[in-house]
């Protein structure tokens, strides 16, 4: 087994290697860690301006270089967390809160230092998990009828909207707005338009990159408009030479990062909680197993390790259902999944063996990626640093340029231009009325292919529902989603208590306009 | 649940997902149902408003069973709406001038009304602002990645 992993990875090199590749995948790294630095720009809304630059492209080095942006922005949203104390990547909101005492005790760039060593750690982990773990999926998976796939969708929908932040049941109903929100255009069967209202241009469906950038652009910018505060420069200065930790640091540090280097693979495998959830929950254990737990929140180096290593496997394990399975954890990679079939890829168990260049391709690059982003954070830190002082005024209708000329290009089409408009202006209102825009997404992307194959289980069964219990892997998706509805129902039975343990630390972190949509 | 009938703002939500869901289940009526075996292109529609529907009314209804304080304020604290219409007004801008008159127009109106649109922002500053995203964009957009956009309809330039 691990021979053949070798010999695969080193194809994966070769692939990730050549010129044209490792360009795109380094524009990519460079594009994602930029906008990590740069508040309210999150990696769905540019991956969604990137995307329809790639049509172009041959399909590796297009998500190569998508999912750079991905991992990319997570490096440079650790320096907005911890020199500026501006929680705008909500994975990295939870380094706050001991991320910006050190910057405060002027040890930012240790902090910093310790961060990228904690990434690199965490990802590394993360892609190896990805290794053995993803051929291991797809033996199983391979077996899977119609009946099967259409439960792990089921399993993936309520995963993503009930783990996700908020409250689950408006979460679920996100998720379910967005599987009819699928269903515009024509019916793949009969050819009936549905929902179209007699719009030719809808007959294709909702351009996906238009609903991307409605919610998570137009919408995220009428929310933070006037509404951001002014940014606290005082702290951030570093150099490079305040980077290197101390051998004291290194030690403290060591622990917490594998342990959360193991929570954020962990949480990676589970459907629907990505990174956030990762790096909250290690902060949480981290704070729980220390001998000196009263140091978390005025300056521990730990909880700026643990957290950080956590998000960074869990990003990077985010890709094994995606790749695997099919089934996206989360909002970036239902965006991904969206990408690859564009690009003409069916995703699937069938992706690994029939597009080997793409996944053990993309497997090299995040190595690639991890390196690239480390060479390019530690000399360069400074100019990172002065990119953060860059005002809220001057991007928000930058970004709205590349919103506008990005959904245009999609299609040449003007016409996407105002369908971004409107779903940026129902994404506002949904967010007024506490709705998450993340599960929009995830539905939106599976939903055509859950009824399809909802429709196939059931033309082979007869119409006979119980084939979805019948089949005893089907059977057992069926089983975890009735635990996670029953968790959410014990949950809110017993909301006062449970809660007020998951709000204590949720309160600390400062809140900002950014943090509720960026995710 | 004693006094006042109080607004919540979960009302709305339950109530705009229920509205949602009883549309698309009404338009989904239109197309062919089907059965089980042989579903048609309205089963989804119907069934997934339906959901939809009944999820709205659970909202509301968790909403009314909790006696934990919600404002019902929809708008926020300080509402922004020259700032909303700017950021709505810029793309339109975009649409409409890059129709009749190309990219160069499109680009530059589109920035500008944006810009316009926060507090501190002086006609001078978002016009600089407007100019240089607009060298930006041409040169990446129309030189480097070649998009099918005229920079200025009329003139070939």
């Amino acid at each position: 087994m691990i021979s053949t992993a070798i010999t695969d990875l080193w194809y994966g090199f070769g692939v990730a290697l050549e010129p044209h590749n490792l360009m795109y995948c380094f524009l990519g790294v460079l594009v994602g860690n930029l906008v990590g630095v740069l508040p309210g720009m999150g990696p769905v809304a540019t991956i969604s301006i990137l995307l329809p630059l790639t049509f172009g492209m041959h399909p590796v080095p297009a998500i190569l270089m998508l999912s750079g942006v991905y991992y990319g922005a997570q490096y440079g949203g650790a320096i907005c967390s911890i020199l500026l104390n501006l929680p705008c990547h909500p994975p990295h909101a939870v380094t706050c809160l001991d991320g910006f005492p050190l910057t405060k005790q002027g040890k930012g760039g240790t902090a910093l230092g310790i961060t990228i060593i904690a990434a690199f750690v965490g990802a590394s982990f993360g892609i190896t998990e990805m290794i053995f773990l993803a051929p291991f999926l797809v033996k199983v998976a391979l077996e899977f009828g119609p009946a099967e796939v259409c439960s792990l969708m089921l399993v993936g929908l309520l995963a993503g909207s009930t783990l996700a932040k908020g409250s689950p049941l408006k979460g679920i109903a996100m998720t379910v707005l967005g599987l009819l929100v699928g269903i515009v255009g024509s019916d793949i069967e009969t050819g009936q338009p549905r929902f179209t209202f007699g719009i030719t241009e809808l007959f294709d469906g909702v351009e996906i990159i238009a609903l991307a950038l409605g919610m998570f652009g137009v919408a995220e910018f009428m929310n933070s408009i006037n509404n951001t505060e002014e940014v606290d420069l005082r702290y951030a200065k570093v150099g490079l030479s305040d980077m290197f930790p101390s051998k004291a640091d290194l030690k403290k540090s060591f622990w917490p990062m594998i342990r959360g280097t193991l929570l954020g693979s962990l949480c990676a495998l589970i459907p629907g909680t990505g990174p956030t959830i990762a790096s909250f929950v290690s902060y949480a254990t981290e704070k729980k197993i220390s001998k000196t737990p009263e140091r978390f929140g005025h300056g521990a180096i730990e909880g700026v390790a643990c957290p950080e290593a956590s998000t960074h496997s869990s990003v990077q394990g985010d890709f094994i259902p995606t790749m695997s399975l099919g089934i996206p954890g989360d909002t970036v990679m239902a965006l991904l999944l969206g990408a690859l079939i564009i690009h003409g890829i069916v995703p699937g168990p069938q992706l690994i063996s029939q597009h080997a260049d793409i996944f053990w391709g993309l497997i090299a690059s995040f190595w690639i990626g991890n390196i690239l982003l480390v060479i390019l954070n530690v000399p360069m830190i400074g100019l990172w640093v002065k990119l953060l002082s860059i005002p809220y005024r001057y991007l928000y209708p930058s970004a709205m340029f590349f919103v506008c000329i990005g959904v245009y290009a999609a299609n040449n089409d003007m016409f996407q231009v105002g369908e971004t408009m409107f779903i940026g202006i129902v994404g506002y209102i949904l967010l007024r009325l506490d709705f998450h825009p993340a599960p929009i997404l995830l539905g939106f992307v599976l939903g055509p292919r859950f009824e399809e194959n909802f429709r196939r289980s059931l033309l082979i069964s007869r119409g006979d529902l119980t084939t979805f219990i019948d089949r005893p892997i089907s059977a057992f998706f069926l089983f975890i989603c009735v635990v996670l509805i029953g968790a959410q129902i014990y949950v809110w039975l017993r909301k006062p208590k449970i809660i007020a343990e998951e709000k204590a630390i949720e309160a600390q972190v400062p809140a900002t306009a950014f943090s509720e949509v960026a995710e | 649940m004693q006094g006042k009938f109080r607004l919540k703002r979960d009302y709305y939500a339950g109530g705009l997902m229920l509205l949602l869901g009883l549309g698309a289940a009404v338009t989904g009526s239109g197309y062919k149902f089907g059965t089980l075996a042989r579903m048609g292109p309205g089963f989804m529609p119907v069934v997934l408003g339906v959901v939809l529907a009944f999820l709205g009314v659970l909202i509301a209804g968790t909403a009314l069973a909790s006696s934990e304080p919600d404002d019902s304020k929809f708008l926020p604290e300080r509402p922004q709406w020259f700032g909303w219409l700017c950021i709505i007004g810029g793309p339109i801008m975009f649409i409409i001038l890059g129709q009749i008159g190309g990219m160069i127009p499109a680009v530059f109106a589109c920035v500008f009304v944006c810009a316009l649109g926060d507090k501190t922002a002086t006609y001078k500053s978002s016009f600089i602002l407007a100019a240089g995203v607009t060298v930006f964009g041409v040169v990446l957009f129309h030189y480097l990645l070649s998009i099918p956009f005229p920079l200025l309809r009329g003139f070939n330039l």
